[in-house]
């Protein structure tokens, strides 16, 4: 960001940069975690074996839920490479938690083609339901909110994710009875392609 | 056109290595084994596929490129990060027609000498890569994929490889950084990855769609290819329909087909009997086209022609009811969002042209703010590191150019001049990112 007589540059300022959530505990994969990461890392040349940065985190995240200071230490011993190396990627990618996430993220699309069909007001009849802000997480640890970009089926818009599951063509006065039905049925209750029969090629 | 990517996507076990074998399944990769390289490569060339990711660039030209003289190892990588805006094809394919993206890769390895692809699919696909992991699996045991190919004594590997939420992870050198672990930030060129891609490797990047297209090319020939779609545009393409459209989905269709007609035939025209306002013809990054202009040809030249792009297909039908300054003001969030930050224009621009937008969309906005608009944009556009830079710039730009009147009446009348019913209602609150 440049300087400028008529900027208020703290205002402006985006860095994002967080220091790495510590929560004071010593992380170290399951053994089997660790099993599947060397599994994992084969698929790479051994100068490539920096790849396995992505997959490993996933594999913290699995057995977690976030990534934690000590977790981004054990992935760069795991992968020999430096913590700051696994900071810097963390950093960057929005699928890696770096704090604790309630036990549904719930995701709304809020790119164009889901913004026509109602995503607007998808967000905020959720925030209504939920009784939070996008980027938040209620007191029970139940929900996080968050709004993303594009999930890439815009035909089935409005787009929820929730986890990594999805949930199509949520209508806003639906979303106060999706996230009813979640806390009563979790992800049983989301009814995305991957629920559904083949016949949704089209339409 | 009968279709040929999309043919069987509606049968109940579509996606299995069975159903595949039954329909002809892998006999483009065995016509491709019994050919030199060299000769595949000659072959999609003359069938004139162009690239499906949104440059259209010819295929079989990106394949000569590759050095063959070489001791490292070549590799193909399969761009399946699918994250522009509008676009949702890849997604079906893979979902529903998975070998037919492993045939085209392996044909891919057999052309440029590789032995190894990796396919890049974006971290939201879980559940897709879920489907393609199985049969991946499912074509290993049965002998298509890894040692000793179909017993031709040929051997190549597929890999998958799962990203983690970047839309400038598709940018395909961007995507090469994130598949060697690093951020997804581009790389100067050249060198091309053609030359020094994965590894430093020789490497060619292609779309799902690409590749998909290939092994029907190696089936029946380069000139039924071309002639199934208008000159230079040959092939079957997937469009993308998304908005305000009776039924939007996926649809395949002969490159010789009308904008008007894919909005007004293939997809029930607008919703609701709507008027019609104006669409964006390939991804959310391309000038708008209006309603009178859609009389052209979607294919590649016939969408440049009327001064857009064809991009990734990915038509996004806007009605009446859409404010076009709250339209580009929603692209700027996305792009401010995805600036990847390695280049100062783009970082920084991205970030102005949404402050700008945000205004005049509150009803706080000056005339000035219009001029302002256009001043940011234009140092943004063709300033960067990559072509991210150039489509940020473009929301802004293009609806300034047709609908200016609009913005005006913004700044005029101190409000959004076009609400509607399906945006916000609470006071636009503070967006929190
Ligand atoms: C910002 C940006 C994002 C891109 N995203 C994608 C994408 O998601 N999928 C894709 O196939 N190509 C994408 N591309 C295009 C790729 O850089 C590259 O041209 C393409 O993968 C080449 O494949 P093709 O020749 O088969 O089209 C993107 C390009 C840019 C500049
Ligand atoms: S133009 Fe934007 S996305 Fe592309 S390299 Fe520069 S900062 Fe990154
Ligand atoms: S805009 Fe929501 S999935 Fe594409």
């Amino acid at each position: 960001m440049s300087f400028h007589p008529k900027i208020d540059y703290r205002e402006f300022h985006r860095s994002t940069r967080k220091m790495p959530y510590d929560d004071g505990k010593v992380f170290a994969y399951e053994p089997d975690n660790r099993a599947r990461l060397e599994d994992i890392a084969k698929r790479y040349p051994p100068e490539g074996r920096k790849s396995a940065i992505l997959p490993a985190l996933y594999l913290v995240q699995r057995q977690l839920g976030y990534i934690s200071l000590s977790s981004m230490q054990h992935v760069a011993e795991a992968i020999g490479c430096t913590a700051a190396e696994v900071e810097d990627v963390v950093s960057f990618y929005t699928m890696f938690y770096t704090r604790p996430m309630g036990k549904f993220v719930v995701q709304v699309c809020r790119t164009l083609p889901c913004a026509l069909r109602g995503a607007e007001r998808v967000t905020e009849e959720l925030t209504t339901a939920l009784g939070i802000q996008p980027n938040d997480t209620d007191s029970t640890g139940t929900f996080t909110l968050m709004e993303v970009e594009c999930l890439g089926a815009c035909d089935r818009a409005p787009l929820v994710m929730v986890n990594d599951s999805w949930h199509e063509c949520l209508q806003p006065e639906d979303a106060k009875k999706l996230a009813d039905d979640l806390r009563a049925r979790g992800e049983d209750a989301l009814t995305g392609c991957h629920h559904q029969s083949p016949d949704r090629a089209k339409g | 056109m009968e279709p040929i990517l999309t043919k069987f996507v509606r049968e109940p076990h579509c996606y299995t290595l069975d159903f595949y074998l039954k329909h002809e399944g892998y006999q483009g990769l065995r016509t491709a084994l019994g050919m030199k390289p060299n000769d595949v490569i000659e072959l999609v060339k003359a069938s004139g596929l162009k690239g499906r990711g949104g440059a259209g660039f010819p295929a079989g030209m990106k394949w000569q490129f590759v050095v063959k003289d070489t001791p490292k190892p070549k590799y193909i990588v399969c761009n399946a990060d699918e994250s522009e805006p509008g676009t949702f094809k890849d997604h079906l394919l893979m979902e529903r027609n998975p070998h037919l993206l492993f045939e085209g890769c392996l044909i891919a390895c057999h052309a440029i000498g590789a032995k190894v692809a990796y396919i890049y699919i974006r971290g939201e696909f879980l559940h897709v890569q879920h489907v393609l992991e199985q049969q991946l699996e499912d074509a290993y045991k049965k002998g298509y994929v890894g040692k000793n190919v179909m017993g031709l004594g040929w051997d190549c590997d597929i890999f998958i490889h799962r990203g983690a939420g970047a839309y400038e992870a598709g940018e395909e050198t961007a995507l090469l950084e994130s598949l060697e672990g690093k951020r997804a930030q581009p790389r100067l060129k050249p060198p091309f990855p053609a030359i020094a891609g994965l590894y430093g490797a020789p490497t060619a990047v292609n779309n799902v769609e690409t590749l998909s297209n290939v092994p029907s090319i190696l089936l029946r020939g380069a000139e039924w290819y071309a002639a199934l779609g208008p000159e230079k545009n040959g092939g079957p393409k997937l469009y993308c329909i998304s908005g305000h459209v009776e039924r939007p989905g996926v649809y395949e269709a002969s490159m010789n087909i009308t904008l008007r007609e894919l909005i007004f035939n293939v997809a029930g025209g607008v919703r609701d009997g709507r008027p019609l306002k104006a669409v964006i013809p390939g991804g959310s990054s391309v000038p708008i086209l209006l309603p009178d202009q859609l009389d052209i040809q979607a294919s590649f030249d016939g969408v440049a022609k009327a001064g857009s792009l064809l991009g990734s297909a990915g038509i996004i039908v806007l009605d009446d009811t859409t404010c076009m300054v709250w339209l580009a003001e929603n692209l700027l969030r996305f792009y401010r969002h995805e600036s990847c930050g390695k280049c100062t224009p783009c970082r920084e621009g991205t970030q102005w042209l949404l402050n700008i937008l945000e205004k005049i969309e509150r009803g706080e906005g000056e005339m000035k703010d219009l001029a302002l608009l256009e001043n940011v944009a234009g140092l943004i556009a063709g300033k960067t590191l990559c072509a991210f830079g150039d489509a940020a710039a473009t929301p802004a730009l293009t609806t300034l150019k047709n609908f200016r009147g609009e913005y005006e009446a913004h700044v005029r009348e101190g409000r959004c001049t076009v609400p509607a019913p399906w945006r916000r209602r609470t006071a636009a609150a503070a967006h929190s990112h």
